[in-house]
């Protein structure tokens, strides 16, 4: 049913219709007449940010929280500029977003108007797609084929630029369902061929290993259901990149701990020694692979991506799979199972024996310290308080982010926001905001370093104003402690520009902004902080003083193999022991 | 103390692996694209080259069908097979693109190239150009008692030649469209 409205009403009106109830965003002159339309209905709620950079980064968290796309408001010009570190966040990580900002008039654009920037051309090559709209017939379906581009095939970010007078000018608008969504359409089904290739070799293979990725968690949570019936029933053993953590739960016995840089050493081992490796929805990221010509020589390596241009892109595989990751696991399940559900049983348990040497080194192993917190146990403490609720961790950029990554356990999928592909400190502020405004009832921390928090703490105001409960976990160590960490190891301990002088006061900040301040610099009081922390009823800062010169372990050192990682000081003697092939 | 025994130029002092992963023979293919048309499209197109830092040899793009808003966009590029087969990935994941052909591997195709040349001279040399242009079927367009405007047709290859023939006598200008491009039978 077509019926005539602004371009303005439109915007509201389709978002209505797309199921949105949250929008992140930030007024400005370009985008007056939508905001008016705001003010005038109570279905979608509108969170003002403090910054637009903010405003994309919380609608990825609460997309990655929800698995529904995430919705930004912007402005021309500088509000369009200032969103472009998160459209490419959300490019990188592949999170779905529709993102509408202003633009001026279309009889003004190019002529270096106010606030005018050639927002389409800025963002193309950092979002999936993007269109300027110039005729307010046009309006309605383009948001709708937004919605479609943004939420199908592999997800990503989309931004729809609407001049000033399209939002003024009467127009058609059309349903979701009478739109022309146009001939964007993936597949999704995997050739049976490829993925009878595959069950015959878990049927063979004899040192398997799954290479999870966020694909998993991209496909929906029916995937991940059907990567842990897949994982229990050939009882192979799993990892998985930083962005498909929770995918298989951290607790299930098949489990061996995230891989890659900082991953754990049985992980990393079992990549480079496997002789079937099953890639589901990772796409051989080189924080992932280490040296390219080194990595896993030994193995047949199947690929399962939505993406065909993830598909020997880097790594070249052997069993090519493009599919969703959902429809492709229960073929192969279906495959595998009528094939006699075989594996080849002998030579699996050995290879678990083989891990189970890889896993006694023990390489999250840490020294521990009395007087001082060390990063580590804050984040084990951390775990250790907080599983029992029902826990969504948003992180900054940086060493915290890896120990978190190692030390906190993910049971289940969207449980876990980190900027992954682009490394975007500032990230995880807002991010907390965006999952909390979509879980409100749920305990959301965002694991921090000082100097990744400063970058977005203007979001606090956010979190004051809407009452968002947000626990912000600073692992402060005055440092900017991953560039330290490379300095010292890689160039000569000049560390250049890498700690913070005139650090703020982060207790006396968070009274600043009407939010509760805990600041903990005793391992021996850190139990109970944590604890006060999660029983305030309100946003927290928690300023916790750490060892400041701690280093990240286990790592891969860029262009090393994935035999050849440093472990911590804790464990490099056992490791020598156990394998001659640890670099020291 | 750095735990790392790492040499002075090895790679691993950066984030990243900086040898080339593809020291391999370097191929030239066509590909033929069709596409939306639609603003930005052949920047979407270009932008992807450019950002990934992928050959544009030869690019040409024209409307084939008003009715349904397609372009053919037919772009000629090179790189090694695991780049190509990376171009090919890449340009199938922009929105607006709906087909991509690779005609160097699909099977026979044909490739035509429009350009337009100006030779200015007189006398023998003049002459000459005139007997080479005829040669090579290439038709006056323009001519004044100086100089010719030739126009020719062929593939790259032809109009390479015909430039290098037309060089020492008297070739000022150049034109070229790029290549356009079909695979070949009724398919």
């Amino acid at each position: 049913m077509a019926r005539q409205m602004t371009g303005a009403k439109m915007v509201v009106q389709a978002l209505k219709d797309q199921g949105v109830d949250t929008v992140f965003g930030y007024p400005g002159g370009a985008v007056l007449p939508i905001y008016d339309e705001v003010f005038q209905q109570n279905d979608i709620r509108h969170i003002l940010v403090r910054h637009e950079q903010g405003a994309v980064h919380a609608a990825e968290g609460y997309a990655r929280s929800t698995g529904k796309p995430g919705v930004v408001l912007v402005t021309s010009g500088p509000g369009a500029t200032n969103a472009v570190t998160g459209l490419t966040d959300a490019l990188l990580d592949s999170i779905p977003l529709v993102v509408l900002t202003g633009q001026v008039p279309t009889f003004m654009i190019g002529t270096d108007g106010f606030q005018e920037a050639d927002t389409v051309g800025i963002t193309r090559p950092c979002t999936k797609h993007n269109w300027l709209v110039r005729d307010t017939d046009q309006l309605a379906e383009t948001l709708h084929k937004a919605f479609h581009v943004a939420t199908t095939g592999r997800p990503g970010p989309v931004l729809i630029d609407i001049p000033k007078d399209v939002q003024f000018a009467n127009g058609e608008y059309v349903t979701p369902k009478s739109a022309k969504i146009g001939t964007y359409n993936p597949k999704v089904k995997g050739s049976i061929e490829s993925i009878t290739d595959l069950a015959a070799a878990i049927e063979t293979a004899k040192r398997p290993v799954f290479y999870t990725g966020g694909g998993v968690i991209n496909s929906g949570v029916a995937a991940s259901q059907l990567l842990r019936e897949l994982v229990q029933a050939t009882g192979f053993p799993i990892t998985s990149t930083l962005m498909g953590l929770g995918a298989y739960p951290a607790s299930g016995k098949n489990w061996l701990g995230m891989l890659g840089m900082h991953g754990l050493y049985e992980a990393n081992m079992a990549m480079h020694d496997c002789d079937l490796m099953i890639n589901i929805g990772a796409r051989f990221d080189d924080r992932i692979t280490g040296r390219l010509d080194a990595f896993s020589p030994g193995s047949v390596k199947a690929h399962i991506d939505i993406d065909p241009s993830s598909i020997n892109k880097v790594i070249h595989v052997d069993i090519p799979i493009v599919g969703d990751v959902g429809h492709v696991l229960e073929d192969l399940l279906r495959v595998w199972k009528s094939r006699g559900r075989k594996t080849n049983k002998a030579s699996v348990s050995k290879w678990w024996a083989q891990i189970k040497d890889w896993q006694s080194i023990n390489c999250l192993d840490y020294t521990p310290s009395k007087k001082t917190i060390k990063p580590q146990y804050a984040l084990q403490r951390l775990e250790e308080l907080t599983k029992k609720y029902d826990r969504y961790i948003t992180t900054e950029v940086g060493q915290h982010q890896m120990w978190a990554a190692q030390y906190l356990n993910f049971e289940d999928p969207h449980r876990w926001m980190t900027s992954g592909g682009l490394g975007t400190m500032g990230y995880g502020l807002p991010a907390s905001i965006g999952v909390q405004m979509a879980h409100p009832d749920s305990l959301v921390i965002n694991v921090a370093g000082e100097a990744s928090w400063l970058m977005n703490m203007q979001e606090m105001g956010t979190a004051m104003q809407y009452r968002l409960p947000v626990k912000q976990f600073i692992l402060n160590n005055e440092r900017l402690g991953m560039v330290r960490q490379w300095q010292e190891l890689l160039h000569g301990e000049r560390y250049s520009h890498s700690w913070s002088e005139s650090l703020p006061d982060f207790v006396k900040l968070a009274e600043a902004f009407g939010a509760k301040g805990i600041i903990c610099n005793d391992p021996a009081d850190l139990d109970d902080a944590i604890m006060e922390m999660i029983n305030h009823d309100g946003p927290v800062i928690f300023d916790c003083l750490v060892e400041k010169h701690e280093n990240c372990f286990p790592m891969i050192p860029s262009g090393k193999p994935h035999n050849e990682m440093l472990l911590g000081d804790a464990s490099t003697k056992d490791a020598i022991g156990n394998t001659g092939a640890v670099l020291v | 103390m750095s735990p790392l025994k790492i040499k002075k130029g090895s790679t691993s002092h950066s984030a990243y692996e900086l040898r080339d992963p593809n020291a391999e023979i370097i191929e030239r293919h066509t590909l033929a694209c069709i596409v939306d048309n639609e603003a930005g499209v052949l920047a979407r197109v270009i932008g992807l080259f450019a950002g990934r830092g992928y050959n544009i040899e030869s690019l040409t793009v024209s409307e084939i069908d008003h009715e349904s808003h397609r372009s053919r966009l037919t772009v000629v590029t090179t790189g090694t097979p695991a780049v190509i087969d990376q171009i090919k990935a890449q340009l199938g994941r922009i929105v607006p693109v709906h087909e991509v052909h690779d005609l160097t591997v699909d099977g026979p195709s044909v490739e035509r190239e429009l350009s337009l040349f100006k030779v200015r001279g007189t006398g023998e040399k003049r002459v000459e150009s005139m007997r080479l242009a005829d040669i090579f079927r290439a038709n006056v367009v323009d001519s004044t008692l100086e100089s010719f405007v030739f126009e020719i047709t062929g593939t790259p290859e032809k109009i390479d030649a015909f430039s290098e023939l037309m060089r020492p006598l008297g070739l000022v200008e150049v034109a070229r469209t790029g290549v356009a491009a079909l695979s070949r039978g009724a398919g």
